[in-house]
């Protein structure tokens, strides 16, 4: 089965992932290759609908979209300044109206992009929803992963921090367990969404448990707001003295595990600038550049018919 | 004069084969046999039930102040087309029913429509808004059936202790949303898995519970009455059921969309799915329909919300919670009937005699003098649930699609027949 939309990791199959993967590789050469335009995609519209503020994920569809000869135009909506639910649906009548052929959503509500699927005519690819999706995301990181590792099956995989509102997280265990690799989510218990464990992943709330023999560290963006507010952590002192990814965490893990993070960063926070850093080990800056590619593996697939 | 033959009667004490004499508006007469009285209009269905209209505990209005979503007049018809002859209004309109003239002109709105009553609540406190205590005498008086703030829970156990305390002393109870408010805050869906995986902010199962168990504790401590409204969990049912074998004055009501469907129903973003509380796991419904079974639960209710598409063509965390459930009421309670978990009569009991009862009005019993407001019905005639095709105006039902048994066939309101 084709689908005409990207919402989510959830739906895909081990086949489906494995041939964007493929595809996305070709685009890496392609890329590195110095002749970076394409025509794919000439004469489409593509549009980025974002009501929430992103500069890396804008950035990224906006070259993949560029690469491959499509009209770009960037929409930025503040969520704030309309009424939110009726602008969503109006939105999708004005876009119906221009003809767009591929929408790039970003929204702070979860479902938002699955509702804008079922009324607008372009396929909707979901930039980051709420504490849904970010599929892009997981795709990318997969990549980043099978490049590095040679597979993208039989690794463990440590996801470090906040995980209740993470919707890379989300998007990256459907992705890897469906793969065939261990997951293993490491943080406090009040940063765990409930029933996570019956959901194919293992918890740990210590991360010399978690971290011991990954293959690979995903450390996650750890939002401050969510701290005081929410009274979900006392500190960040206190968060990263637990569970900041330092050197010495790090050690828990494979000699030859790889630090990834889905950016932007805490240092400090979340991680420690000398792991982020580590040429030896940190792949964060690889996990952007094969942001471009995984997003013009998308377009392509969705602009010829589906995924 | 109406004759309703080769029915089959509910009553109080069961099912029986018989006859229904309707004359000037109230049931003149029943039994095996009633002859061939002179003028009068004869109904002879086929293997139909002949019950005392429904009467429907709990439900929301849109009128006043949410007309574009519902009328009265279409609530009326939504309420005929179900059976129904017989609702208790909840007080959180716009403006709330805290006012004796307020609860005065919802009585009388729904004898203007002549096809059902409207038995009004009124706010538990001023506004709905959680802060000061309503005057409960007046209101009384003016025929308030009983105090609540709707769907909005009654938060502070300062005030929720007096507020059992000084209704006790009208002898009138409290109606409970069963809510840890603080708990429930900002939650859109049943915490667990399926919150989880979709990014959903849960509301913990426990939040009923907890808010039950403190209710009960001061019901205790104050001597008074209360009643929680669409109980959706098993926890809550074992402390209500705990607090009736102790004697306490507790009671309780649920709602079909609690026993019929689970959390999955929320799958890819329905909205129309999203109730509050919200669609709890399949262990819990099946909790619901033992509780029904066993007598813990009092009553069902429609728990009708009208919605209007704009309510819920939104994200699902901001999409308006609640479901159309006048139409709906009596056959997805009768599929439970289909499915061996209730009798016939005990299903029929929850939906006219026990929720009469406990609004004290003369209705929900087929007896000689009283109003004759009927419900006939055919158990096994099949239709399908259509969104867009109710009646009424409020489409937000939650059983879309779905094939049920049991279809009304006609509904008399003090002998006058408003639907069939």
């Amino acid at each position: 089965m084709t689908n005409r939309h990207l919402l989510g990791i959830q739906g895909f199959s081990p086949p489906a992932i494995l041939q964007l993967l493929d595809l996305a590789e070709n685009y890496v050469l392609l890329n590195r290759s110095g002749k970076t335009q394409r025509d794919t995609l000439r004469g489409r519209t593509m549009i980025n609908l974002f009501f929430e503020d992103s500069t890396r994920t804008r950035t990224s569809f906006e070259l993949a979209g560029k690469r491959l000869g499509a009209d770009v135009i960037n929409m930025s909506v503040s969520t704030s300044s309309v009424s939110k639910g009726e602008t969503l649906l109006d939105t999708a009548a004005t876009l119906n109206a221009m003809n767009c052929d591929l929408l790039v959503v970003r929204h702070n509500q979860s479902g938002a992009p699955a509702l804008l699927a079922q009324k607008v005519e372009a396929s909707v690819i979901n930039a980051g929803d709420g504490t849904h999706e970010h599929p892009t995301q997981a795709l990318l990181d997969a990549l980043t992963i099978r490049r590095n590792k040679g597979r993208i099956e039989g690794l463990t995989i440590a996801i470090c921090g906040d995980i209740a509102h993470s919707r890379v997280a989300r998007s990256n265990f459907l992705l890897l367990t469906m793969m065939g690799n261990q997951v293993r989510l490491v943080g406090p218990p009040t940063l765990m969404p409930a029933g996570i464990e019956t959901l194919g992943v293992s918890v740990h709330h210590d991360m010399r448990e978690g971290l011991a023999g990954a293959d690979i560290v995903m450390a996650l963006r750890l939002q401050k707001e969510r701290m005081t507010k929410g009274g979900l952590i006392p500190s960040s002192r206190e968060f990263f003295a637990f569970y900041g990814l330092n050197a010495e965490k790090l050690a828990y893990a494979k000699p030859d595990a790889l630090v990834m993070h889905p950016g932007p960063m805490n240092r400090g926070v979340e991680i420690d600038s000398a792991v982020a850093d580590d040429p030896a080990r940190s792949v964060i800056r690889e996990q952007v550049e094969m942001g471009v590619a995984v997003r013009m593996a998308v377009l392509d697939s969705l602009a010829r018919g589906g995924l | 004069m109406l004759l309703l033959r080769k029915v089959t009667l509910a009553m109080p004490e069961g099912l029986t084969p018989g006859e229904l004499l309707v004359v000037d508006g109230k049931i003149a007469d029943f039994g095996s046999s009633l002859g061939n009285p002179d003028g009068a209009e004869i109904i002879e269905p086929e293997g139909a039930i002949l019950c005392p209209g429904l009467v429907d505990m709990r439900a929301s209005l849109g009128e006043p102040g949410y007309e574009y979503r519902e009328t009265i007049a279409s609530a009326a018809q939504a309420a005929a087309f179900g059976g129904i002859t017989s609702i208790a209004v909840l007080p959180d309109s716009r403006p709330a029913i805290d006012d004796p003239a307020l609860v005065r002109l919802i009585a009388s709105r729904g004898e203007e429509t002549g096809s059902f009553s409207l038995i009004p609540y009124a706010a538990a406190t001023r506004g709905c808004a959680g802060e000061e205590l309503a005057e409960y005498g007046l209101l009384k008086a003016a025929g308030a059936v009983a105090f609540t703030d709707g769907r909005r829970a009654i938060f502070s156990p300062r005030l929720m202790r007096r507020a059992l305390s000084y209704a006790s002393g009208f002898g009138s109870r409290i109606v409970q949303h069963p809510e840890d408010a603080e708990l429930a805050e900002g939650g859109a869906a049943t915490e667990g898995a399926r919150a989880t995986i979709m990014g959903l902010p849960g509301i913990p199962a426990a939040a009923e519970a907890i808010c039950v168990a403190r209710d009960i504790r001061l019901a205790e401590l104050t001597g008074g009455a209360v009643h929680f409204a669409h109980v959706t969990t098993g926890e809550a049912c074992d402390l209500i059921r705990r607090a009736k074998d102790k004697g306490l004055r507790v009671t309780c009501d649920t709602a079909p969309p609690y026993f019929d469907l689970n959390e999955t129903a929320i799958g890819d973003f329905r909205t129309y799915a999203k109730f509050s509380p919200p669609l709890r796991a399949d262990e819990d419904r099946l909790a619901i329909l033992a509780a029904l079974a066993d007598g813990t639960i009092d009553a069902i209710a429609s728990d009708h919300q009208p919605r209007d598409a704009d309510d819920k063509r939104l994200p699902f965390a901001e999409a308006s919670a609640g479901g159309a459930g006048l139409a709906t009421l009596l056959a997805v309670t009768l599929a439970q009937v289909q499915a061996g978990t209730l009798g016939m009569a005990a299903a029929l009991a929850l939906l006219t005699e026990k929720p009469a009862k406990w609004l004290g009005i003369e209705a929900g019993v087929l007896r000689r003098g009283a109003p004759a407001d009927l419900c006939l019905f055919h158990p096994e005639r099949s239709w399908r649930v259509e969104a867009g095709k109710l009646p009424g105006k409020a489409q937000n039902t939650p059983f879309d699609g779905r094939a049920l048994e049991g279809r009304v066939i006609g509904t008399w309101k003090a002998g006058k027949r408003v639907f069939g």
